[in-house]
């Protein structure tokens, strides 16, 4: 009977489709006799605006916070209880989101497509930090970042790594950043939050690999002293790009440096410069020959990674969407008969021919042939420029914090035994 | 001499500083275009929903920030309602044998004859899909999922919209943070 009832239902359904499909109802809405009243739908109002505005005052008072205590203060014990701070509020209370390293997208994305505009206080997450840089020194990253001070408390007995493993490694974030910008650019993914391995300890929820990923960075973290912000975190390098030349910076030593060593080592990323060994620096002319040579090599560098970073186009674009379902109907097209297959089900009912598709795909792989020949020819800087700055020698005479590596979290400035 | 190499290495520093200071301006001027003051949230548009049942499975919130919602404009308050029974239901019951939804989140309340009302308790439902996609196919369409703001953690890029196959989830002003179906396409008011 019921099974009846459903075949007619059925075909009385497809009988109306037409005038569904023009406006009409199926059923009418009945007119009730016994007084009955229609609820309305639950619809919850969001964060309201004015919290997110919060959001950034916090960070305003983070940041200014942080660089008087790097930089005046000069009190460790103040930066380690600003970052408790903030992995209570941007972390585990802001739940990692909104973040200044995933603003770099929000930047890219914005540049990109007209379409989407991003929000202001998403624009200030991103500039704050690099404005603060530019005159403190990294303070972001010594106090504010939620990701880089969960990672500042555990450390507990942090290794030192060598030089070479330390440039090395040192050039992932760049090529992390130039993957996150193009593939935001090109509207394909957020690959800096979607990999974020933390935001999963945060939100105390998350993909089982993620969680995997974020204990492990974690567990890496008490040896390897902030394994993601050294060689990973994107947002590190603009950072590192303004703090190398701030107006401020925090100092080893309130006045005079007595050449103690005793805060050798104090620094758990090896970010202390020794003074210059007269007799390790190489004799000036062969420097200088080596210099040249690097110098030169800069243009062979950056169109070789220009030329690799557009043969490898083709698979970079795979990772979005479009292009990944154009790909699989040219190479695949059995699969559109394929009911499990949602996402060829349902490109094949939105009516969209597949020239379209392929078309749309085509502008897109175009895109990443572009951004390839940009990502690969930065990348291709990035080593030039490292592997000349190895041949440049500056002359020191204390110890000193690397501008660009110092992350201003203050342990160096408890071991100097300089009073004032 | 050292003096000299002193004075040449902080007028780099500075000019450097100036030059990034200058792009960093410059940077925030001309993003200053692609900004609006509102802010996005994410939403679904019901009308261009498929119904395949990734909100329920890729939300990182779990059970899921999407959730159904129920349009009563729409609703024809059907005895036989598409959304509640199951296509191969013995009975037009209440009994849980018969009902669609997994996690039983419908009730069903008798108004008069022949009509019937259907409210959905939102803490039990995990947005499958299943009921929109039996009273879409077989009734007005008045059940439908939306992302409900309470939960909803606002991510940057949200990991359903990744996977959604109909693009169905954009974003939406924080302002007119729900598209509630009002009408019978899309077009219409609502």
């Amino acid at each position: 009977m019921v099974k009846k009832l459903i075949y007619i239902s059925f075909t009385f359904t497809l009988l109306l489709f037409a005038w569904a499909s023009s406006g009409q109802q199926r059923f009418p809405k009945p007119e009730f006799e016994n007084g009955y009243v229609q609820p309305s739908p639950v619809t919850p109002e969001p964060r309201a605006a004015a919290m997110e505005f919060f959001d950034v005052i916090v960070l305003l008072v983070a940041l200014s916070l942080a660089s008087y205590l790097a930089v005046k203060k000069r009190s460790r014990q103040g930066i380690l209880w600003l970052s408790v701070f903030s992995v209570a509020y941007f972390g585990f209370y802001r739940n990692g989101c909104i973040c200044s390293i995933g603003a770099i997208q929000n930047v890219a994305l914005a540049f990109a497509d007209p379409a989407y505009a991003m929000s202001i206080t998403t624009l200030f997450f991103f500039l704050l930090p690099i404005i603060y840089s530019l005159f403190f020194g990294r303070v972001f990253c010594a106090g504010a970042c939620p990701l880089g001070a969960i990672q500042d408390l555990v450390i507990i007995n942090p290794i030192s790594l060598p030089r070479w493993l330390r440039k090395v490694l040192g050039l992932l974030p760049f090529i992390y950043l130039g993957l996150a910008v193009l593939y935001a650019a090109t509207g394909t993914d957020f690959i800096i939050c979607r990999y974020d391995p933390f935001i999963g300890i945060f939100r105390m929820d998350a993909e089982f690999h993620m969680v995997v990923l974020g204990i492990s960075f974690l567990l890496m973290g008490m040896f390897v002293a902030r394994p993601y912000c050294r060689f990973l975190c994107p947002y590190g390098v603009l950072l590192k790009w303004m703090s190398m030349f701030s107006k401020w910076h925090l100092s080893i030593t309130p006045s005079k440096c007595i050449q103690c060593k005793l805060c050798t080592n104090s620094c758990p990323f090896d970010a202390i410069d020794f003074p210059t060994n007269e007799k390790e620096v190489i004799s000036t002319k062969s420097n200088v020959r080596k210099f040249l040579i690097y110098a030169i090599l800069i243009p062979v560098w950056v169109v070789a990674g220009g030329f690799i970073g557009s043969k490898s186009h083709t698979f970079l674009s795979k990772a979005n969407p479009n292009v990944y379902l154009a790909e699989l109907l040219i190479a695949h097209p059995e699969l559109k008969n394929d009911p499990d297959n949602i996402d060829v089900q349902t490109f094949m009912a939105s009516g969209k021919s597949l020239e379209t598709l392929v078309g749309e795909a085509k502008v897109i792989r175009n895109e990443f042939y572009i951004g390839g020949w940009l990502l690969g020819g930065f990348i291709g800087l990035v080593i030039a420029l490292t592997l000349l700055n190895q041949v440049i020698y500056r002359k020191r005479e204390d110890y000193q914090p690397n501008r660009g590596d110092c992350y201003s979290c203050g342990r160096c400035m408890d071991y100097c035994p300089v009073d004032r | 001499m050292g003096k000299k190499a002193k004075n040449r290495r902080e007028f780099i520093q500075s000019g450097m500083r100036m030059s990034l200071g200058l792009v960093v301006g410059g940077l925030g001027a001309l993003s200053l275009k692609h900004v609006t003051k509102d802010e996005w949230v994410w939403q679904i548009d019901p009308f261009e929903c498929t119904q395949c049942g990734r909100c329920a499975t890729n939300c990182v919130m779990s059970p899921s920030a999407v959730k159904c919602i129920h349009a009563y404009d729409l609703c024809g308050y059907c005895n036989l309602c598409g959304g509640y029974f199951k296509p191969d239901a013995n009975k037009l019951s209440t009994a849980a044998e018969n009902q669609l939804c997994p996690t039983a989140a419908i009730q069903r309340r008798y108004i008069e004859k022949p009509y019937f009302e259907y409210v959905i308790d939102e803490d039990l439902c995990i947005g499958c899909a299943k009921c929109v996609k039996g009273c879409t196919s077989f009734g007005n369409g008045s059940l439908h999922l939306q992302v409900m703001h309470n939960i909803c953690l606002n991510c940057n890029e949200c990991s359903i919209a990744r996977v959604c196959p109909s693009h169905a989830i954009k974003r939406v002003k924080a302002a007119d943070a729900y598209i509630v179906k009002g009408d019978f396409s899309k077009g219409g008011k609502t």
